[in-house]
C-alpha cells in the first residue's frame, strides 16, 4: 500500500506537483489525463476492467466445468418432469385426429381416429416404439401398456381380406421392384421432397435417433399427389427399410399397412377420377385393381381394434391418451402430490392412493426430528468444546472430528451392528437383565432406527457451526450478569443464549439440508417406515423406471432444499461456511 | 481458566454422614446392574449400596489419606477377584475397572477433592450441576465415538456374526482372527472395488483441485462482478442432495453417453468436490498478502512465475487440504456412483452398500476399520496442515 505521507499525489498544500495540477485544472477544467494522456477516469475505468477480466478468466474454466457437469444435469432433470413427447411423438395423428373428440356426446373416438392409429400404430410397432408409449401410459391408467403390447403383435391382421383380393388379382402386388417402380415414379420424374423431408423427421421424433443420408428412394410428385396414404406409408417404410434395417428398399416387401393405405386410396372418390389421367409406372395394374378394391366392404378400423381387444372401446383409456397429448404436462407433478389429471381437471387421488404426500410429510417430519435432537446434543458438547482449556477441547474435539472424517458407510454400518436383534446394543441389554432374551427390542429398520443413525452422522455438523459462534462469546459477560445479581439460568437465557442463536440457526439449517435428502442411511437401516422421499426417487429410477415422476419428485425436493439454502445464504452467508 | 495442579477451594474430610449415602448410592446403581445379570435385582441393589458404604467409611474414615495408595489399590483387588467370581475373566476386568472407578470416587468424595478446582463461592446445586453436565456431556461423546470404536474388535471376529461372541468376551484367542481381512484382501470382489476407487479419486481430486484453485483465486480479486451468484453455483454441488445430483446425472449423462464409463464416474465426482476446495482455497486466501505478489512483480516476475513462486508456496497447505476433502468426497461417495456407474465402477462404497443390503459378510467391518485408519491418517493430516497454514500466515509481513 503506498503511504499517505509520502505519496505525492496525497499531500495537501503548496508543492510543485500541486502547482502544476491547479495549473492544468484551470487550463482544462474536468479533464484530468492519466500518464499516457488519456482523461484519468477512462483509464481507471479500463484497469477496473481489466481487472475483472482477469478475475472472471480465472473463474470461467470452473464455472463452465460447472455448468455442464452439475447445473446441465439438473436442469435436464427439471425438464424430464415437465416432457411428455412420446405420446405426439409416437402417435402424431391419432392425438390429432383425438382433438375433436368429446367423451361426454361419444364413449369411443370415431373411425378417422382409428384409421390414423392404426397407421401410427403400424409404424411404432415397426420400430418397436409402441410398448414405450404403453409403459408410460401405464403410469396413469393400469393396462394400457398390455393393451399396446398385445396390439402391436396383432396389427398385421387387420384388413387380410383386401390384401388377398389385391395379391389374388395380380401377383405383381407382391413384388418389391414393382411397388418400388410404382412409388419412384418414371426416371427423372418430378419427385415429393417435402414428403420424404416430413417422414423423416417424424421418424426422428418416433424412435430418438437420426435418419438422415441416402436411402436410394424419394416418392415421385405424381404417385404422391394420386395416392397420399400409400406414398406416405411407404416412403416410411423405405425409411425405415434403409437405415434401421440397413436393407435395400427396392429388394423389400413393403409392410401390411401400405397395401391397405393403397386400397383406402383406391376407395376415394379423388383418386378415382385422378387415376384416369395417370400414366406413370404400374397405372394398368392400378386401374385393374380399382374397381376390386371399390366393391370390398368398408374396412372398419374401430371393430378391428375391438376385436383385438375390447379396451380400445374402454373410454378411460381414450381420455388418458388424450389429456396426455401435449407434449408438455404437469401429469408428473400432480402425481407426486397424490394428484391425478381427468378430464375435469386435477383431482385427488382416493385416500388410501395417497403414498407421496405422507412420505414428503414423514420426510419432512423425521428431518425436523434428528435436526432437533441434535440441537439438543450438539449444544452441551459445542458449549463445553468453546469453554474448556485450549489443549482439553482440543483433545476433545478429535472425538467429534472423527466421526466427520469417516466414511458415512462405516457410520451406518457400525449402527447397523449395534442396533440390530442380535446386535451389541441388545447383547448388552440383556446381559444387564433389562430386557428378557426373548424380547429383545427392535431398534433397526423403523424410524427408530433412522433416527439414531442420522442424529449420529449429521451431530459434526450441528456442532462445528455452533462451536465456532460460541467461541466468539467472552465468558466475562456471563460472570458479569452473575456479579449483577442473575441466576444462573437467567445469566445463561438472557444473556449467554441469545449471542449462540446464530451458530444454532446455521446448524440447524445445515443439518435439515442435509437430512431431507438423505439416501443411504434410511435405506439401509430405514427398513420400511424410516424411508424418505429420496428412496422413493431412487426407487423410481432404478426400479419403476418411471424417470418422469421421479424427476418432478426430485424438483419438488430441490425447490424445498434452494429455498433452504437461500436462507442460509441470507443468514449466515455461504462464503462463511468452515470445515473442520 | 486454571492449569490443573491449581487448588483453589480447600479440600478436607467430609462428615460420614455425606459421603457415606453417596457412595452407597452409586454402589447401589451399579449393583443393579450386577444383580440383574446374576439373577436378583433387589439382592444386587441392596448388596452394592451396603458394600460401597462399608468400603467409603473404611477408605475415608480408617485409611484416611495417609494410607491412600494401598486403599485403592486394596479396592481394585477386591472388585477384581469378585467379578472373576461372578463372570470370569470379563468380569475380572470389568470388577478391576470399577475398583478403580469407586477407589477415586470415595476419596473423590470424602475429602471434598471434587471443589479443589471450583471457585469457593459456589453453592452445593451449583456444584452438582457442574458435574451433572460434565456427565452429559460424555455421554454425548461417548455416543459419538462409540459406533466408530465398536466396529474395530468386531473386526476381528472368528465368527461370520455382526456381534460379539462369548469367545471374545473371554479375551479368548480363539474367538480373533484375520479371516475377513484375509477375504477383503483375496476376494476379487472387494480388490476390483478398492482397485476402481483407487483409479477414480485420485483423478477427480486433480480436477476439482486444478480447476477449484484458479477458480478461487479469481474470487478472492478485489473486484468480481457477480460474486455471489457465482459463489452459490459454485457451492450448490454440495448444497443439493446428493440424489438429486445423481438422478439429473444419471438422465443427462445417459444421453450423452457418459453413463456407465469412468470419465463420467469421474466428472461427477470431481464437480461434488469443488466446493470443498473452493471453501478451503479462499479461506486459506482470505490471510494471503497481496503486497507480496505486487512486490515479485516489481523485482521483475512474470505472472506465471509470480504464481509458482511466491503464492502457491503460501496457499499450498490450503490447497492440499482442499484436495484431501476432495479426495474423501470421492472415495466415500455412494449415491452418485450408484447411478452414474455400472458394474464396471463398482467404488469400495458401493460394494459395502450392497454388502449392507444383502448382509453377505462381515468383510464390512474390516474394510471399514480400514477405512477409519485412512480417516484418522487424513485428519492428522489436514490438522498439521491447517496449523503450517497458520504459522506461515503469521510469518508473512502485513
Amino acid at each position: 500500500m503506498s503511504d499517505a505521507a509520502t505519496d505525492p499525489d496525497k499531500i495537501e498544500g503548496p508543492t510543485p506537483d500541486n502547482a502544476l495540477r491547479a495549473a492544468d485544472q484551470a487550463a482544462r477544467p474536468e479533464k484530468v489525463l492519466a500518464a499516457d494522456g488519456t482523461p484519468l477516469k477512462r483509464s481507471l475505468n479500463r484497469a477496473l476492467r481489466m481487472q475483472k477480466m482477469r478475475a472472471l478468466l480465472l473463474i470461467a474454466p470452473l464455472l463452465l466445468f460447472v455448468l455442464l457437469t452439475f447445473i446441465a444435469p439438473i436442469a435436464d432433470m427439471l425438464f424430464r418432469s415437465v416432457e411428455n413427447q412420446i405420446v405426439s411423438t409416437t402417435l402424431p395423428r391419432t392425438t390429432a385426429a383425438l382433438g375433436n373428440w368429446d367423451a361426454s356426446q361419444d364413449p369411443v373416438p370415431d373411425e378417422t381416429v382409428f384409421e390414423a392409429l392404426y397407421y401410427d400404430m403400424f409404424l411404432a410397432a415397426e420400430a418397436k416404439e409402441h410398448t414405450k408409449l404403453g409403459t408410460r401410459l401405464n403410469y396413469e391408467e393400469t393396462g394400457i401398456s398390455s393393451l399396446f403390447r398385445s396390439s402391436g403383435r396383432k396389427l398385421d391382421d387387420i384388413g387380410e381380406d383386401r390384401i388377398d383380393a389385391l395379391e389374388d388379382l395380380n401377383e405383381t402386388w407382391e413384388d418389391a421392384a414393382f411397388w418400388f417402380a410404382l412409388m419412384s415414379g418414371p426416371e427423372g420424374g418430378e419427385k415429393d421432397a417435402a414428403l420424404l423431408d416430413a417422414q423423416r423427421e417424424r421418424m426422428a421424433e418416433l424412435s430418438g435417433h437420426s435418419y438422415s443420408g441416402d436411402i436410394g428412394f424419394a416418392p415421385a410428385a405424381a404417385i404422391s399427389a394420386l395416392l397420399p396414404r400409400a406414398t406416405r406409408a411407404y416412403t416410411a417404410f423405405a425409411i425405415f427399410t434403409a437405415i434401421d434395417d440397413g436393407d435395400v428398399v427396392a429388394e423389400e416387401e413393403p409392410w401390411e399397412a401400405v397395401k391397405i393405405a393403397l386400397s383406402e386410396d383406391l376407395r376415394d372418390p379423388d383418386s378415382i377420377s385422378a387415376l384416369e389421367d395417370y400414366s406413370g409406372p404400374g397405372a394398368a395394374e392400378l386401374r385393374a385393381a380399382q374397381p376390386v378394391m371399390a366393391d370390398m366392404p368398408p374396412l372398419d378400423f374401430r371393430q378391428a381394434f375391438l376385436d383385438i381387444d375390447e379396451d380400445w372401446g374402454d373410454t378411460d383409456n381414450w381420455q388418458t391418451i388424450q389429456i396426455y397429448s401435449p407434449s408438455y404436462t404437469s401429469g408428473y407433478f400432480l402425481n407426486a402430490v397424490d394428484m391425478e389429471k381427468t378430464p375435469d381437471g386435477p383431482q385427488f387421488r382416493d385416500e388410501k392412493e395417497r403414498i407421496y404426500w405422507l412420505l414428503l410429510k414423514r420426510t419432512l417430519f423425521m428431518s425436523l426430528v434428528i435436526t432437533g435432537s441434535c440441537i439438543l446434543l450438539g449444544y452441551p458438547v459445542a458449549w463445553i468444546l468453546a469453554n474448556l482449556p485450549m489443549r482439553t477441547a482440543n483433545l476433545l474435539m478429535i472425538l467429534v472430528l472423527l466421526p466427520f472424517w469417516t466414511s458415512l458407510l462405516v457410520r451406518t454400518s457400525a449402527w447397523k451392528v449395534m442396533l440390530q436383534q442380535q446386535g451389541v446394543i441388545n447383547d448388552v441389554l440383556v446381559w444387564l437383565g433389562l430386557v428378557d432374551d426373548s424380547a429383545r427390542l427392535i431398534m433397526i429398520n423403523n424410524q427408530f432406527g433412522t433416527i439414531v443413525a442420522m442424529t449420529h452422522i449429521l451431530l459434526p455438523f450441528m456442532i462445528l457451526p455452533m462451536y465456532s459462534v460460541m467461541q466468539t462469546i467472552p465468558p466475562s459477560y456471563l460472570r458479569a450478569a452473575k456479579s449483577l445479581g442473575a441466576t444462573n439460568w437467567t445469566a445463561f437465557w438472557r444473556v449467554y443464549f441469545p449471542q449462540s442463536v446464530p451458530g444454532i440457526g446455521a446448524g440447524s439449517i445445515l443439518v435439515f439440508i442435509l437430512s431431507i435428502g438423505y439416501y443411504i442411511t434410511p435405506e439401509i437401516v430405514g427398513g420400511t417406515t424410516g424411508t424418505f422421499i429420496s428412496n422413493r426417487i431412487a426407487y423410481h429410477i432404478s426400479s419403476s423406471l418411471n424417470w418422469g415422476l421421479a424427476a418432478a419428485l426430485g424438483t419438488i425436493l430441490l425447490a424445498v432444499v434452494l429455498i433452504l439454502y437461500w436462507a442460509y445464504d441470507k443468514i449466515v452467508g455461504i462464503d462463511n461456511v468452515k470445515l473442520g | 481458566m486454571v492449569a490443573s495442579d491449581i487448588v483453589i477451594t480447600e479440600t478436607g474430610r467430609k462428615p460420614a454422614g455425606f459421603y457415606v449415602p453417596v457412595v452407597a448410592a452409586a454402589g447401589a446403581f451399579f449393583g443393579v446392574f450386577v444383580g440383574a445379570a446374576n439373577g436378583s435385582t433387589l439382592m444386587g441393589l441392596l448388596g452394592g449400596a451396603v458394600i460401597l458404604a462399608v468400603l467409603a467409611f473404611v477408605l475415608v474414615d480408617v485409611l484416611g489419606t495417609g494410607q491412600e495408595k494401598a486403599g485403592r489399590w486394596g479396592s481394585i483387588a477386591l472388585f477384581a477377584v469378585a467379578g472373576m467370581l461372578l463372570g470370569g475373566v470379563p468380569g475380572l476386568v470389568v470388577g478391576g475397572l470399577a475398583g478403580w472407578f469407586f477407589g477415586w470416587f470415595a476419596y473423590w468424595v470424602g475429602f471434598n477433592r471434587y471443589r479443589a478446582k471450583l471457585v469457593p463461592y459456589l453453592t452445593s446445586g451449583q456444584v452438582l450441576w457442574y458435574y451433572t453436565f460434565r456427565v452429559i456431556c460424555g455421554v454425548i461423546f461417548f455416543f459419538l465415538i462409540a459406533p466408530i470404536v465398536v466396529v474395530m474388535p468386531l473386526s476381528f471376529n472368528a465368527e461370520n456374526f455382526f456381534t460379539f461372541t462369548p469367545e471374545m468376551l473371554r479375551f479368548d484367542p480363539e474367538g480373533y482372527s484375520f479371516k475377513h481381512y484375509r477375504d477383503f484382501f483375496n476376494n476379487p470382489d472387494w480388490q476390483q472395488a478398492l482397485w476402481n476407487s483407487v483409479r477414480i479419486a485420485p483423478v477427480a481430486t486433480i480436477l476439482s483441485v486444478s480447476f477449484g484453485t484458479l477458480a478461487a483465486i479469481g474470487l478472492s480479486q478485489p473486484h468480481v462482478p457477480f460474486r455471489r451468484a457465482i459463489m452459490a453455483i459454485l457451492i450448490s454441488p454440495m448444497i443439493v442432495p446428493l440424489i438429486i445430483s445423481a438422478a439429473g446425472m444419471y438422465f443427462f449423462y445417459s444421453r450423452l453417453g457418459l453413463q456407465g464409463t469412468y470419465w463420467g464416474v469421474v466428472l461427477a465426482h470431481a464437480v461434488l468436490g469443488i466446493p470443498f476446495v473452493i471453501i478451503t482455497v479462499t479461506a486459506t486466501l482470505v490471510g494471503f498478502d497481496r503486497s507480496l505478489t505486487r512486490a515479485a512483480a516489481n523485482m521483475g516476475a512474470n505472472p506465471v512465475t509470480t504464481f509458482f513462486r511466491v503464492q502457491m508456496p503460501l496457499i499450498l497447505p490450503g490447497v492440499i487440504s482442499g484436495g484431501l476433502f476432495a479426495f474423501i468426497t470421492s472415495f466415500d461417495e455412494v449415491v452418485v456412483v450408484l447411478f452414474v456407474g455400472s458394474a464396471g465402477q463398482k467404488t469400495l462404497p458401493w460394494q459395502m452398500f450392497t454388502g449392507l443390503r444383502e448382509q453377505i459378510s462381515p468383510t464390512i467391518l474390516a474394510v471399514a476399520t480400514i477405512l477409519v485408519g485412512i480417516s484418522i491418517a487424513l485428519l492428522t493430516t489436514v490438522e498439521l496442515l491447517r496449523r503450517r497454514s497458520e504459522r506461515l500466515r503469521g510469518m508473512s509481513p502485513g
